[in-house]
């Protein structure tokens, strides 16, 4: 019954195939467009529930047209799924059912393309984790670009939709073209395309410069797409002008598939080479350097995120500095290079989209209500929305780890793994941007739905880019209507039931020991093996709720919610100057970057990319 | 192998970006998208290429003459298409730049920044 794999990815791309062939007799007739959009999603997302069920225990791989392996060898293009895949997917294919729902109501008038756009764009996500060959991760990569890029450009009469999606698809584009460039090295190398294929042949042989050339060209790619510092800057402009559904699935999963990319090469592909357990016994470089090149991406991302994040008042820039910060603490949780660091950073992926998909949502009806997304603007005058008001406060405190909420669970993980390995250090960074970014989000919360405090003084630079924010919706709406108020509650409720799953913990590590143990992937792609034990290369650490975790979590959420009244009321302080604005001084010459040209970007994408590559050239060599 | 194609790849992408940096010029900057991603033809069929070999069709020549590597012009292929797809809609973005607001500098778009 593994039939059901390829059909994950095959019933959205026929759907959208179909819509955009009826498109003359189903442009007048609008219900029918959203209830099949919703009803695809939904299927989709039901599929990918049960394969990720089913492979529980033992990953499935399906070989297309059937050209299996031959003696170890493979000919044809598999794809190769296990419980993290399969869940990622499933949270994708969630999230496009989520804003299909809310666009019901949400948009006035709605062109079939968008439909059209958002299947393709979940069959490029479900492909992409779904696919075990190399160059297909591309082609999937480019799918699900492609769509992005329409997508964000989804309303082009404004300057902001055109700029964000060429900054987007231009930056990535590179990236992509970065990746094949890797592609190709490596097949060159290997005489291969699938991953485990290229994996075993990579650690069968001494390991040289050349691996190290391709690792670097093909994870630039994914990192571009993740958002990791200096590839970040696309982000913030692509997520403010795209429509409020479409922010939903690049801020929940789109920017979390790419460092899903990453793990995925590292442990099917390089780890073995690049952490010296190949098979000859000879080593590129070890645990500790790599763990480092990647932890100090991680944690500069996490901070330089959250400082954005906190200086920011158009709530959907906001949101998406918040993303960036986040990447970088997921990013923190897979350098760490333990099961359970892998564990901590897959939770907090599921959680960080849920809550976070609730606030973007939230956000799309105070739009829709109030005309605005700016929170200058909008102080005090969101109290009528009270209960967009509260699913916005409770999912504002899943994003500041308030247990129980899953986001908490997973990052305990990471700062368990962390301390373990004795970098107690990661724990301080990574509680200090959660606590910023989480203070930010309440303070827009505190402000917009119960006006309180002050309201911030106005930037006319975000007065006049928030005011922009208006043709999206109608405004003066007197009602929020219920499919836009209650993917939102679901989701946010969603986060907090997961964060209190019994055994959660040990089903997630034993996935994330599976995902780790290469020589056990091999096995089964290649020779179809149903593996017993799987060994993850470093040893696995009880995962579980601590009382440290729960400390921690109401530790930052009791911090955020301090630093954010702090930021609500810090006129009325006595010991403060007039005219004395928190944080500016240390924001502006980091503001100098985001200066929105591309141009620019790309610079900072060849600086990253030399940088990266030599550290890595040095960390090994070294 | 020679690594003269690996040099003219390097060449190439250099190049490319260069231009991508440069520009001041929505379409001028969209071709140099191009020119980086030629680079990735190049490697690939560099990669593939071998001295003496035929193209590899087996109609009408024995199984084991030497050919070149047919995959890696599938993955150019591919490539080609791919490259198509992303360069139709950036230069859609292009018009509607030049439509809407009357110039295709990079600069003048800036609508968000900092």
């Amino acid at each position: 019954m593994d039939q059901l794999l390829p059909l994950a990815v095959v019933v959205p791309l026929l759907v959208a195939a179909a819509i955009s062939a009826l498109t003359p007799l189903l442009r007048r007739r609008r219900r029918i467009l959203d209830s099949t959009a919703i009803v695809t999603s939904a299927v989709v997302a039901g599929m990918l529930a049960v394969i990720m069920i089913r492979v529980a225990h033992q990953d499935q791989t399906y070989w297309f047209a059937g050209f299996r392996p031959h003696h170890g060898i493979a000919i044809g293009i598999d794809f190769e799924t296990g419980p993290l895949s399969a869940g990622l997917a499933c949270l994708a294919a969630v999230l496009v059912t989520a804003g299909m729902i809310f666009s019901w109501r949400y948009f006035e008038r709605v062109a079939t393309y968008y439909h059209v756009l958002m299947l393709t764009f979940l069959a490029g996500m479900t492909g992409f984790c779904l696919t075990g060959d190399i160059f297909d991760m591309f082609v999937w990569f480019e799918l699900m670009g492609v769509s992005a890029y329409a997508l964000t450009a989804y309303r082009p009469e404004e300057r902001g939709s055109i700029q964000g999606a060429l900054n987007f698809a231009i930056t990535n584009s590179i990236g992509a073209y970065l990746t094949l460039s890797g592609i190709a090295i490596v097949y060159g190398r290997t005489g291969a395309l699938n991953m485990a294929q290229i994996g075993q042949d990579i650690a069968r042989h001494r390991p040289d410069g050349l691996v190290v050339v391709a690792f670097v060209l093909i994870i630039t790619g994914w990192l571009i797409k993740s958002a990791i510092v200096p590839f970040h800057f696309w982000l913030a402009d692509a997520h403010a002008v795209a429509p409020t559904p479409v922010c939903v699935l690049f801020s929940g999963v789109m920017v979390e598939l790419g460092l899903y990319a990453v793990a995925r090469v590292y442990w099917s592909m390089f780890g073995q080479a690049l952490t010296g357990q190949t098979l000859t016994g000879q080593t590129l470089g070890n645990r500790d350097t790599i763990s480092h090149a990647f932890l100090a991406l991680g944690l500069v991302t996490t901070i330089v995120g959250a400082l954005f994040c906190f200086r920011e008042r158009h709530i959907k820039r906001l949101l998406a500095f918040s993303t960036i910060s986040h990447a970088g603490m997921f990013l923190t949780g897979l350098a760490l290079l333990t099961p359970l660091g892998l564990a901590g950073a897959a939770v907090s992926v599921v959680g960080h989209a849920l809550v976070k998909a609730a606030l973007f949502l939230c956000t799309g009806i105070v739009l829709h209500r109030l005309g605005s997304v700016n929170e200058t603007w909008l102080h005090g005058r969101g109290r009528r929305l009270r209960a967009t008001g509260v699913v916005f406060t409770l999912a504002a405190f899943g994003l500041a780890d308030l247990p129980p909420f899953a986001t908490y669970l997973g990052k305990g993980w990471i700062e368990d793994t962390s301390s373990a390995r004795g970098m107690t250090w990661v724990i301080a960074l990574l509680v200090v941007a959660s606590v910023i970014v989480g203070a930010a989000v309440l303070r827009v919360a505190g402000g917009v739905f119960y006006g309180l405090g002050d309201p911030p003084s106005e930037d006319p630079q975000m007065a006049q880019e928030s005011s922009e924010e208006t043709s999206e919706t109608d405004e003066g709406k007197q009602r929020t209507p219920l499919t836009m108020i209650i993917p939102p509650a679901v989701l946010v409720t969603a986060a907090a039931v997961i964060g209190l799953l019994p055994r959660l913990g040990s089903v997630v590590e034993a996935a994330a020991v599976r995902f780790q143990d290469q020589r056990a992937y091999n096995a089964t792609v290649l020779h179809g093996a149903r593996v017993a034990h799987v060994t993850a290369p470093y040893p696995a650490e009880p995962a579980g709720v601590t009382v440290t975790d729960l400390v921690i979590g109401l530790g930052t959420a009791a911090g955020a919610v301090f630093l954010a009244f702090l930021a609500l009321y810090w006129r009325r302080l006595p010991v403060l100057r007039r005219g004395f604005e928190p944080g500016t001084g240390l924001v502006r010459p980091l503001r100098r970057f985001q200066s929105g040209v591309v141009n620019d970007y790309v610079t900072w994408i060849v600086i990253g990319v030399a940088c990266l590559g030599g550290a890595l050239a040095f960390s090994i060599h070294g | 192998m020679h690594i003269f194609p690996f040099v003219v790849v390097v060449y190439i992408l250099a190049v490319g970006l260069y231009g991508i940096v440069t520009s001041r010029h929505l379409v001028h900057q969209i071709m140099c998208l191009i020119v980086v991603q030629s680079s990735t033809y190049v490697l690939l069929l560099g990669i593939g290429y071998k001295t003496g070999a035929v193209a590899p069709y087996f109609y009408d020549i024995p199984v084991h003459t030497p050919a070149v590597d047919p995959v890696v012009q599938a993955l150019a292929l591919t490539d080609v298409v791919v490259e198509a797809a992303v360069t139709a809609l950036l230069l859609a973005f292009a018009i509607q730049a030049h439509k809407r607001f009357g110039t295709l500098d990079p600069q003048e778009l800036v609508q968000l920044k900092g």
